[in-house]
């Protein structure tokens, strides 16, 4: 192609391109946030939130480890032992501060892959906009979910923040953690994390395997109704 | 010259300036809105209808804007440059014609009112001066910003600028030399009758000098694009290399006026082909037929219109072409454009002297 014939080419596929879209008002890939809202892909990287098991107790243990993983230095954990007569975790210690920095942090869920005991996850809320550095450091107060499985935030009166978005879970690799069935393993399954409680399983992670032997699947089923 | 045709002259000139922030304010709304929509995007859309406001909110967001001023700077020429850009960009478009003169009965006898600033006798002359010394704000930005970017980007302007100002003014010659005259009016004036040679047969096409110097209208339009410093031919604030080229380091206003005077000359490059080859305001005006304010007004209407057409395609490139290498902006500009230009003015040149003096054997 010559360049004037490149360049008439060109100048085709601007000129088509406009008239699609200004006659037939069709072709434009512009999502008109906040208006409307993309599909968030189920492995959204949001804002995080510190879970309880489903009696209410706090999963965190107060391990540090979370702290150690993150690559931006923006969680300050101090744990400490449980009170003997009212434990606030089931381990032996809990973690009595807990504090992430979000200005900082870069949403890589490193945090909930290191943690043992999936206490901390991610969920699909990205809208924390403050207009004051401090409002930038959520502490236990906003991560930790309520006894009854809600979240908390920052802003609940924030017209922007959906507060749905707290209770989606990321859902992150099953793999990363000590669950799940083994025969699983490996594979990419994911669990709705975020709350309290157990919830639904992956479609076909309950079900029986047809190959395997009759016992080991009770056993495992066992193993996995006592699994958060 | 009494009272009123000082009255009228401060009028026309406050109308011009006035409507050529509109059509700035305007036109920059109009080219974020096309060039989103060749690339499927939807352009500014929140600040008034379809957000033609836009511009407006950028402008006062500017001007608000603290005017910083590095330590290296030289002041003098560092205040003047903006100013430089922005005075021959209304100058140009003052001697435009964009309407149809039309009389009105003022201080008991009745006065001609031109549609144009000025119209200068030497019209075409007074446009071409006036564009070289807009180049001048450039070279001057990128030298008195005491900077690398700004000065890359003042050294590249002036070559641009001696490339192409040599081609821009060859384009025009061949108009010059067929209608006979530098003056706009006159111009405008020649191409309102109907096309000669054609025109006997088919009535209703204008003489414009589109037809006829078809070449000239297509080496003047990408001078005047890379006059404009436009993309393709952005080289002088390219954005990639460069930073913001020679306004790397103006902010606020003094930004805001470079911005001004580079819309402002697009319109106006686009006003000057409309005079040069599109008939400037001729068209149908149906005199008698519509009401008398109608056809009055149509001129203007038309003028606009060929305009808008024009920015169109400025936009049209902008969306479509990447930007040329400095070597290639060089070749194309030596090359190809200023010795096509030649050729054609030889070729126009030979054409007119056999129709006035006959044949040269006889
Ligand atoms: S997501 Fe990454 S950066 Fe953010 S707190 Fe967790 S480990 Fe740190
Ligand atoms: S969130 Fe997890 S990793 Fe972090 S301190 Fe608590 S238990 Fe340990």
């Amino acid at each position: 192609m010559g360049p004037v014939a490149a360049f008439l080419a060109g100048m085709k596929v601007t000129f088509g391109h406009f008239v699609r879209a200004f006659f037939g008002g069709k072709g434009e890939v512009t999502i008109r946030y906040p208006d409307e809202m993309r599909v968030k892909p189920q492995r959204f990287h949001g804002r995080h939130v510190l879970n309880r098991y489903p009696d209410g107790m706090e999963k965190c243990i107060g391990c540090e480890l979370c702290a150690g993983a993150c690559p931006a230095h923006c969680i300050y954990v101090r744990g400490t032992d449980n009170p003997p007569d009212e434990p606030v975790s089931p381990g032996e210690r809990y973690g009595f501060v807990y504090e992430i920095n979000l200005l900082r942090c870069i949403f890589c869920a490193l945090c909930v892959e290191a943690c043992p005991t999936e206490a901390i996850t991610m969920t699909q809320l990205f809208e924390m906009s403050t207009t004051n550095r401090a409002d930038g450091i959520y502490t236990k107060t906003e991560l930790l979910v309520n006894p009854d499985g809600t979240p908390n935030h920052m802003f609940t009166d924030d017209p922007y923040a959906d507060l749905g978005e707290l209770v989606k879970a990321d859902g992150w690799m099953r793999a990363a953690a000590p669950g799940g069935r083994a025969a699983y393993e490996g594979e990419t399954a994911w669990t709705p994390s975020a709350g309290i409680g157990s919830r639904p399983p992956e479609i076909g992670q309950s079900e029986p395997l047809e190959a395997e032997d009759e016992a080991e699947a009770e056993a495992e089923d066992e193993d996995s109704t006592t699994d958060g | 010259m009494d009272g009123w045709d000082f009255i009228l002259i401060v009028i026309r000139v406050v109308v011009i300036f006035v409507m050529l922030m509109i059509t700035t304010l305007l036109l920059v709304w109009f080219e974020r809105k096309v060039v989103a929509d060749m690339q499927d995007r939807i352009g500014p859309a929140r600040a008034g209808p379809w957000g033609m406001l836009q511009t407006l909110a950028d402008g006062m967001k500017l001007f608000f804007k603290e005017q910083i001023t590095p330590r290296k700077v030289e002041f003098g020429l560092y205040i003047a440059a903006p100013i430089l850009a922005t005075i021959p960009a209304f100058l140009i478009f003052m001697t435009v014609p964009f309407g149809r003169p039309f009389t009105l009965n003022l201080g008991g006898e009745p006065r001609e009112i031109l549609l144009q600033g000025a119209d200068l006798n030497i019209g075409l002359l007074f446009i071409l001066s006036m564009s070289s010394i807009a180049v001048y704000a450039v070279v001057l930005a990128g030298w008195s910003s005491g900077s690398k970017y700004p000065l890359l980007g003042g050294v590249r302007a002036t070559a641009q600028a001696i490339s192409y100002e040599a081609a821009l003014g060859l384009s025009v010659i061949p108009v010059v030399m067929y209608t006979g005259s530098v003056q706009l009016s006159e111009i405008v004036e020649f191409q309102r009758a109907n096309l000669q040679f054609l025109g006997n047969v088919v009535p209703f096409i204008p003489n414009w000098n589109l037809f006829l110097l078809a070449p000239s209208f297509v080496i003047f339009f990408i001078a005047a694009v890379a006059e404009t410093n436009r993309a393709p031919f952005d080289l002088v604030e390219a954005e990639q290399e460069l930073v913001g080229g020679f306004h790397t380091e103006y902010s606020g206003l003094r930004f805001a006026l470079f911005f001004l005077a580079e819309y402002i000359n697009m319109f106006t490059m686009s006003a000057i082909a409309v005079t040069l080859f599109m008939g400037g305001w001729s068209g149908p005006t149906w005199d008698g037929v519509l009401p008398a304010l109608i056809s009055g007004v149509l001129p203007t209407f038309w003028f606009f219109a060929k305009v808008v057409v024009l920015l169109f395609v400025y936009v049209w490139l902008r969306a479509t072409l990447p930007r040329l290498r400095y070597d290639q902006l060089m070749e194309f500009g030596w090359k190809r454009l200023i010795p096509g230009a030649l050729a054609w003015l030889m070729i126009i040149a030979v054409v007119l002297a056999w129709r006035q003096f006959g044949n040269p054997w006889s």
